[in-house]
């Protein structure tokens, strides 16, 4: 950066041998100005938040006009009741038909959980194959997301229904 | 140590550029995560759901904003004045009912920000939620809903919520849903 000479005509070269003052160095101390640029950069980079936040969307089944349930199921095989419940309770099971007694089955949201047994052959080859989520009412937010996000990935079907009382006592009696 | 200097600015300069200010939010909510990718739309409507279950809605800019505030004025009779929908243009996201909304908007700042917000009512009798998505959604209609729900939230919350929002008039069946990006599941 130059120095601005404050002399009128032209002080800087001496001329007519009168030297006026020491000829200055035209270097600036640059510390402060590094110093704020260092501050502003702490700052900027604590509190940039690398991780934005993404969108998952789902597609709920339409609400029938008098409170029915959506008409999902066809054949009970195909369909996966699954029971979200409180805590980290995850339970699923077939209905085989009504006189049939009911085999709950406890699994987790882990990789090789619910989310292994999506991927079996017998689910994942059957173009049928219908998975129905029920959560309980005392069920966490984070574990519905959970499930959708789960069969997002392993590309199975889903749908959201409500829970039945039945079905309550199911998860409290695991 | 010029070249030290450099680098340090062209950092500067780039955190300074890239960094986004979050607005000030009325309540804390950890959301939770899932191996989407897909992006943040640029317009969303948001519907948050806090811990403790109070509903909180918020919509982005200002002339969308400005409209809503004006439409749901003119329909609902809130006595809002034309100072009272430009500060609200410029609001964010906000949990009050419908008959609050003219006091809320004539806080100061501060008392704004100290005010612990009720939430909107989430009884479908009220009708509150679907008022307020109603008009942010005849507001801006290239808005996506979104919805924020806490981690920690219950999914009765949830539920009732979702119900609303199927019923007449917005008959939303399909939701967005705000995740932090997840590693490990593939």
């Amino acid at each position: 950066m130059a120095e601005v000479s404050q002399e009128g005509g032209g002080g800087g070269k001496h001329k007519g041998g009168k030297p006026k003052g020491k000829k200055s160095s035209t270097h600036i101390d640059m510390t402060p100005m590094v110093d704020l640029a260092f501050l502003l950069l702490t700052f900027f980079m604590l509190t940039a938040s690398f991780s934005r936040p993404k969108v998952m969307e789902i597609r709920f089944p339409e609400k029938k006009k008098n409170n029915e349930q959506p008409d999902l199921v066809k054949n009970r095989d195909n369909v996966m009741n699954l029971l979200i419940g409180p805590g980290d309770k995850l339970i699923y099971y077939f209905d085989k038909g009504k006189n049939q007694p009911i085999v709950p089955v406890t699994t987790n949201y882990g990789v090789d959980g619910i989310q292994s047994i999506l991927m079996r052959p017998e689910y994942k080859n059957n173009p049928q194959f219908l998975v129905l989520i029920k959560a309980a009412p005392d069920a966490k937010f984070k574990h519905l997301i959970d499930m959708f996000d789960i069969t997002r990935v392993t590309d199975t079907k889903q749908a959201m229904v409500d829970i039945t009382p039945k079905e309550i006592d199911l998860l409290k009696g695991q | 140590m010029t070249p030290m200097v450099d680098l340090a600015f062209l950092l500067v300069t780039f955190f300074m550029l890239t960094t986004k200010f979050r607005p000030e939010e009325a309540v804390q909510i950890t959301i939770p995560g899932s191996s989407s990718n897909r992006p943040i739309p640029v317009h969303k409507i948001e519907l948050d759901i806090a811990p403790d279950g109070k509903v909180f809605i918020d919509m982005e800019g200002p002339k969308q904003r400005y409209l809503w505030a004006q439409t749901m004025n003119d329909d609902l009779h809130l006595n809002l004045t034309k100072d009272d929908m430009e500060t609200f243009s410029h609001l964010g996201q906000f949990g009050v009912p419908l008959a609050q909304l003219k006091q809320y908007i004539n806080l100061s700042t501060s008392e704004r920000k100290a005010l612990v917000q009720p939430g909107i009512p989430k009884d479908s009798a009220s009708g509150e939620i679907a008022k307020y998505v109603e008009y942010a959604r005849s507001a801006d209609p290239e808005a996506i809903f979104a919805m924020k729900g806490d981690r920690e939230a219950n999914f009765e919350d949830f539920h009732k919520i979702l119900k609303i929002l199927q019923d007449p008039p917005n008959e939303l069946n399909n939701v967005d849903f705000l995740t932090t990006p997840k590693m490990g599941i593939k």
